[in-house]
């Protein structure tokens, strides 16, 4: 079983080769690609067909809940559970709230963004079939930009989507197989 | 902009000098934390966590003595420690403000000094907690200020602006590390890669969570930034807002003034580019980092230095108009005697630091000369020390009974305290300069001219529309 292929995964030279490529990966109507790159390139989510990431309306919601839930929380301690007069201030003094309701929505919202991105990009996750390939691991983080085609894609089948990759431009065209040393 | 005028600005002021590719940044900032620990290091390491000692056993002396062995006095309640405090976490404000603010807008500079001024921001803050935290005197009880359920039934009093001050600088402290470490992660997967030894692999690979680099990755990286940005942004103004209403909602002449948020926000922004600019000198200097952050760096930091300083001496000055203006007795007092009194030494070390110094960065040779700028860097952060000595000390001295004004002078332990804070603080950050990438290197290969699709593809234009 060991020779299960299991991704393509094909080089390419510079930013605009790897724009060009992702355009022609979508058309060709596979959904299970991804474009690595050492830094996010500019125009690539319009070229791959992705959508806008969800992440911002969680966190809005989050912000929301928890701006009213501590001032809610600071009103209740100070003038239902706790009540005691300080400086002849009014119990329920609701403009002093203000500060720690922001400190904590701006805390929670910020663990959320953080939380929920790790959920969405599905890290961590430290294993991965492209880290098989050395020219990948050596390369994807420095100066590399690659294309790779995942192989639950409906459409794969290695040696085709290998011809694909090639007519293209890729170059360094590998098929991902389980390296028997780790 | 449209993009010829983009264009042209790209090439005529290459923020990235010396023809760098992708791979001789990577190599450039990896190899500071691959090679041998140099005995310079060593040797600053060695006196900067000395100086930590000092300030642990300064603190050890002073959980078992208690407060007293500090120079506070009756009206002079308190000293230094919320003198470095504010000043500590005025530092941070530097890192936040280029990580975010400057991410918003768009200056694409920022690049080449925000991890380390996003670290300083961290470390900074770390310094100001510990002071807060001493100075509550039973520092055991110092849970009182978490708003947890409690045997007593009790809760914190959220009518007071020093238990506002814990939430904003403890959000702001958990923000700036979540906001640091979502920038690392793609770094720390470069690291991870070029990893040789066991104990490398090892804990790069924990910490770069298995990062990829494929698209459908950074798009949600991206937007987790941006949101963490904005996030952030807004804390640059809030937090020394929020610690100058420690001074402002108090009734003590000199304190009381609608100006402190503004006041302090700029003063913080000020001594926090003065901090970052001096050790981005040294860390430049030392690491031979001089193509990546370049002069228009420099100099870009000497105007916001020079901008948020004129800003702080307007300050000043409004603060004596309005006192005036005010026709409160007690108030003309106040600055009168700050800046002609028995800390007359003090008010006019500031002044000169503050206002009369940042003047030259109008010259554009003095801007761009590295000495000077030193220099300067270091009298702004003298000054602003003493801004925060001034408003503090001479506004207790002198309460509203003559019959309690008394003289403050500072302790050994005082001192101890203050230069132990640095210790920490130069503990904190060579290490990080010594083991993470200190300049975001994905960030910066996103600014080379060649990361841009549309670069050397001319002919072919239109694409992805």
């Amino acid at each position: 079983m060991s020779e299960k292929v299991l991704a393509v995964l094909a080089e390419f030279k510079d930013p605009a080769d790897l724009l060009h490529a992702a355009e022609k990966v979508k058309d060709q109507g596979f959904k299970k690609f991804d474009c690595h790159s050492p830094f996010p390139i500019h125009g690539m989510d319009d070229a791959m067909g992705e959508k806008r990431s969800p992440l911002g309306y969680v966190v809005g919601v989050v912000a929301v809940i928890s701006v009213i839930g501590m001032f809610a929380f600071q009103g209740w301690t100070s003038a239902i559970d706790y009540p005691l007069v300080l400086s002849g201030k009014p119990l329920f003094s609701y403009q002093a709230y203000g500060v720690a309701s922001w400190a904590v929505m701006v805390l929670l919202s910020a663990i959320v963004t953080v939380i929920g991105m790790m959920v969405l990009i599905g890290l961590p996750r430290f294993h991965h079939p492209l880290f098989y390939s050395e020219n990948f691991s050596k390369k994807v983080n420095d100066d590399g930009f690659f294309v790779s085609i995942e192989a639950d894609d409906p459409q794969f089948e290695a040696e085709k989507t290998k011809k694909f990759l090639e007519s293209i431009g890729g170059k360094n065209i590998e098929l991902v197989v389980p390296n028997e040393e780790d | 902009m449209n993009k010829e005028t983009e264009a042209v600005y790209d090439y005529q002021v290459p923020l990235i000098t010396g023809n760098q590719t992708f791979s001789s940044i990577t190599d450039r900032i990896s190899s500071i934390t691959e090679s041998k620990t140099t005995k310079e290091w060593l040797l600053l390491f060695g006196l900067a966590s000395s100086l930590m000692l000092l300030l642990f056993g300064s603190i050890g002396y002073l959980v078992w003595e208690g407060t007293g062995i500090w120079g506070l006095n009756n009206p002079v309640g308190w000293g230094w420690a919320i003198v470095n405090f504010v000043f500590w976490v005025g530092i941070g404000h530097a890192g936040t403000l280029i990580s975010a603010v400057l991410f918003l807008f768009r200056q694409k500079w920022r690049t080449s000094i925000n991890r380390f001024a996003e670290a300083m921001t961290l470390f900074a803050v770390i310094c100001a907690l510990v002071f807060p935290g001493i100075h509550v005197g039973r520092i055991w009880v110092v849970y009182y200020f978490f708003p947890i359920p409690n045997q007593m039934d009790m809760w914190p009093n959220f009518r007071s602006p020093l238990l506002w001050d814990f939430f904003a600088v403890g959000t702001y402290f958990t923000v700036s590390l979540l906001f640091w470490y979502t920038g690392l992660i793609p770094d720390l997967a470069t690291l991870r890669d070029r990893a040789k030894t066991k104990i490398r692999k090892v804990l790069f690979g924990i910490f770069s969570l298995g990062w990829r680099g494929g698209n459908k990755q950074w798009k949600h990286y991206e937007l987790a930034y941006l949101l963490l940005a904005g996030l952030s942004t807004p804390l640059v103004l809030s937090v020394h807002s929020v610690v100058s209403t420690d001074f402002a909602t108090s009734v003590i002449p000199g304190w009381h003034t609608t100006i402190f948020p503004p006041y302090f926000v700029a003063g913080a922004i000020f001594s926090g580019f003065a901090m970052v600019m001096t050790l981005a000198l040294i860390a430049r200097r030392v690491y031979h980092l001089e193509h990546i952050i370049t002069m228009t760096h420099l100099e870009n930091m000497n105007k916001i230095i020079m901008v948020t300083g004129m800003m702080v001496g307007y300050s000043y000055s409004m603060e004596f108009f309005i006192a005036w203006y005010s026709g409160n007795p007690y108030e003309a007092y106040a600055f009168i005697n700050r800046a002609f009194g028995e800390y007359a030494w003090a008010y006019w070390i500031m002044i000169s630091c503050n206002v009369i110094i940042p003047q030259i960065f109008w010259s554009r040779r003095l801007r761009r000369s590295i000495p000077v700028m030193f220099i300067a860097s270091i009298t702004v952060n003298i000054g602003m020390w003493f801004e925060r000595f001034v408003i503090i000390v001479t506004s207790l001295s002198r309460d509203f009974l003559p019959s309690s004004w008394d003289y403050y002078s500072p302790t050994f332990w005082d001192v101890s305290l203050l230069i132990g804070s640095f210790g920490l603080f130069f503990t904190l950050f060579l290490l990080f300069i010594r083991h993470l990438p200190m300049v975001a290197m994905s960030e910066v290969k996103g600014v080379l001219p060649q990361a841009n699709p549309h670069h050397g593809h001319n002919g072919h234009e239109g694409e992805s529309k």
